[in-house]
C-alpha cells in the first residue's frame, strides 16, 4: 500500500483513580512525560498529537480535545482529537498510526485521557445523554441497561451461566492485583461476583468495571527513528475499525459482527491468517465481565459461544495458552474510558518487550492484539502489535 | 519497565473532599434542549398519538423498519412508503433493573427489553419496558402487546405506550 512501517517505542500513564486530585490537563501531561522519558524524547521531537478523549459531559468542560492540549504535549503542534465512544483509546493510536505510516509525520504522540468523578452525582447520568432523544431518553434508561439486554441476548444464545462469565470477573480482578495503577484488584471468588449486588439483572455488581479518572500515552515512530531510539520497537503490523448502525434495536445483538469486521481488516494487513495460532497475548475490551467473551468471539480467537468454555478451561489465564487481559484489564485496572483503551495497547507494548514484571505471560510472546468497543454498542477498533 | 517504575496519580478518598482537604469548585450549567421530532420520527409519534405504530419500507432492500426513518441506511436512497405495523410484538432481549437513570436504586424493578414489532422486518425491535407481568415470569421470545394510555392522554410520545404485557 506504499505505507510506512510504525512503531510503538514508548508508553506511561497514570494510576487508574475513583477520583484523582489531578486535573484532567494534569494527568494527561504525567502519562505524556512518562511516555516520552520512557524512549528518551521531548517534545521537540514530537512531530503532531493525537488526542483521544470521551464524551465532554464527563468532564464538564466543552471543547476537551483543546482544554487537554497542553498537557497532551500539543503546544504549536499539529493536533487532532479522536472520538468513538468506548472505542477511542484503541482509535487513537490508529490515528497516530496513519499520521506516520502515510508519511506527513516521523514521531507522533498519542495521549487518552478521561476524568469521570468530575460529573455529579454520578456519571451514569451523563450516559442517559448516549441514547435517541426522541424514542428512548423518555423511557429514563441506564446505560447498564443495553449492557444487561445486550448479555441476556448473548447467554440465551448459547445457554451460558452467569456462573461462566463471573470467571472473567475473578480472572481479571486477580490479574490486576499485579498492576501498580490497579483502581479495584481484588481476589475474589465467582460466588463473590453471583452475591454482589444485582444492577440490571443479568449484570451484578462485580461484573462492571469502575468508573475511574486516569490518563494513558504512547509514542509513535516511523522505522528509520524507531530503530535509532530503542532496539525494542513494536511495530503496529494490523489496524482495522468498523461501524455498524446505530439503531441497535434492529441489530442481532448476541454476536458483535463490527468487532469481526475491524478484526479481519487488521488482520489482513499484518497478513494474520489463523489468529488463534499466531496471536499470543490479546487485551480485549472488558468493561463488563460478558465482553470480554463476547470480543474473543468476534475477534475469531474462538469459535462463537466457544469463549466461555475457553475461560473455564483456564485457556485466558496470564498462564494459559492464550492470555487474555494479563493487566487485569477494565475489570481490575479499571475504565477511564478513552485512557483504558490506550492501556490496553501500553499493555500489548509492554508484555512484547518482555517488560511487563509480575503480569509477564510466560514463552516470549512475539504478536499481540488490543481491541476496544464503544459508541451506542456498535463500533469495533482493533491493533496488532508484533515484536 | 513496569514493574519497577513510580506511577503518577494522587488518589481521593471520600473524606479527602467531604473534610475539605483538597478544594473544588462547581457548576450547574442546567442546559435545555428542544429537538424538533423531523419527518420520520414526526410521523412515527403522530401515530403513536392515535395508538398505532408505523414503520417505514424500502423497495430496493425490501425491509419494513421500526423506528421509521425516510433513508434506507444500506442502500442509501430514500425509503418508499409508510406501512402500519401492529402492536404487539415478541421479546428479542429483556433485562431487570434496579437502578435508575442516575444509579440511584429502585425499589420495584422495572423491566426494559427490545421488542420485536409484529409486520416490520425480521430482528426489527425498539426499547420499551414491560408490565403487567412479574420480572421472574418473563421469557425470551414471549409475545407481549402495547397497553396504550387513554387517547385524551396521549401527546405523540413513545410514553404514550405505557408498556408492553404478555398476552
Amino acid at each position: 500500500m506504499g505505507l510506512r512501517r510504525v512503531a510503538i517505542v514508548g508508553a506511561g500513564m497514570t494510576k487508574f483513580m475513583r477520583r484523582a486530585l489531578e486535573t484532567g490537563r494534569e494527568l494527561s501531561w504525567q502519562a505524556a512525560s512518562m511516555a516520552l522519558e520512557s524512549c528518551e524524547l521531548t517534545l521537540d521531537d514530537v512531530d503532531g498529537v493525537v488526542i483521544g478523549t470521551g464524551p465532554d459531559c464527563f468532564d464538564g468542560v466543552h471543547m476537551k480535545g483543546e482544554y487537554l492540549s497542553d498537557g497532551c504535549g500539543a503546544w504549536q503542534k499539529p493536533v487532532m482529537r479522536g472520538y468513538v465512544g468506548g472505542g477511542t483509546g484503541v482509535f487513537s493510536p490508529i490515528q497516530g498510526w496513519y499520521h506516520v505510516a502515510s508519511g506527513l509525520f516521523d514521531v507522533v504522540l498519542v495521549v487518552a485521557e478521561e476524568k469521570m468523578s468530575s460529573c455529579h452525582p454520578h456519571p451514569q447520568g451523563a450516559f442517559l445523554t448516549i441514547f435517541d432523544n426522541m424514542l428512548e431518553r423518555p423511557l429514563e434508561p441506564n446505560l447498564i441497561w443495553i449492557f444487561a439486554l445486550e448479555m441476556q441476548r448473548y447467554m440465551a444464545a448459547y445457554g451460558v451461566s452467569k456462573r461462566d462469565i463471573a470467571l472473567v470477573s475473578v480472572k481479571n480482578k486477580r490479574n490486576a492485583l499485579d498492576h501498580p495503577c490497579a483502581q479495584v484488584a481484588e481476589d475474589i471468588t465467582v460466588d463473590d461476583v453471583l452475591n454482589s449486588e444485582v444492577m440490571v439483572w443479568p449484570v451484578n455488581r462485580l461484573d462492571v468495571s469502575p468508573v475511574s479518572d486516569g490518563a494513558a500515552a504512547v509514542v509513535l515512530a516511523a522505522e528509520h527513528v524507531a530503530k535509532r531510539v530503542t532496539d525494542k520497537p513494536v511495530w503496529i503490523d494490523g489496524v482495522g475499525w468498523h461501524l455498524d448502525t446505530a439503531y441497535w434495536t434492529n441489530r442481532d445483538l448476541y454476536y458483535p459482527k463490527y468487532v469481526e469486521y475491524a478484526a479481519r481488516m487488521a488482520y489482513r494487513m499484518a497478513g494474520i491468517t489463523e489468529p488463534r495460532k499466531q496471536i499470543n497475548v490479546v487485551e480485549p475490551y472488558d468493561p463488563f465481565s460478558y465482553k470480554e467473551l463476547h470480543h474473543l468471539e468476534g475477534l475469531l480467537l474462538c469459535d462463537k459461544g466457544e469463549a466461555p468454555q475457553l475461560t473455564a478451561d483456564g485457556v485466558t489465564q496470564r498462564n494459559g495458552d492464550l492470555p487474555v487481559c494479563p493487566s487485569g484489564g477494565l475489570m481490575g485496572v479499571g475504565n477511564p474510558i478513552a485512557a483504558s483503551g490506550l492501556m490496553k495497547v501500553s499493555e500489548i507494548f509492554w508484555q512484547l518487550r518482555g517488560e511487563a514484571g509480575k503480569r509477564q505471560v510466560p514463552g516470549k510472546p512475539t504478536t499481540g492484539l488490543a481491541q476496544a468497543w464503544g459508541d451506542l454498542m456498535q463500533v469495533g477498533t482493533v491493533v496488532v502489535l508484533r515484536i | 519497565m513496569t514493574a519497577d517504575k513510580e506511577f503518577p496519580g494522587t488518589p481521593l478518598s471520600d473524606e479527602d473532599v467531604s473534610q475539605g482537604k483538597v478544594l473544588i469548585t462547581e457548576t450547574d450549567p442546567n442546559a435545555r434542549y428542544a429537538w424538533d421530532a423531523g419527518i420520520a420520527i414526526g410521523r412515527f409519534l403522530a401515530e403513536l398519538k392515535k395508538g398505532r405504530i408505523v414503520g417505514r419500507r424500502c423497495h430496493r432492500c425490501r425491509r419494513t423498519m421500526v423506528p421509521p426513518r425516510m433513508f434506507c441506511e444500506q442502500c442509501f436512497r430514500p425509503t418508499d412508503e409508510w406501512v402500519y405495523l401492529a402492536d404487539s410484538g415478541r421479546v428479542n432481549t429483556y433485562s431487570i433493573s434496579y437502578i435508575r437513570w442516575d444509579a440511584s436504586r429502585v425499589e420495584e424493578p422495572t423491566i426494559p427489553a427490545v421488542i420485536e414489532i409484529d409486520g416490520a422486518s425480521k430482528g426489527m425491535g425498539i426499547m420499551h419496558l414491560l408490565g403487567g407481568v412479574k420480572p421472574e415470569d418473563v421469557q425470551m421470545g414471549m409475545r407481549v402487546k402495547a397497553v396504550w394510555k387513554p387517547a385524551r392522554q396521549r401527546e405523540g410520545s413513545i410514553l404514550d405506550i405505557r408498556y408492553f404485557r404478555p398476552y
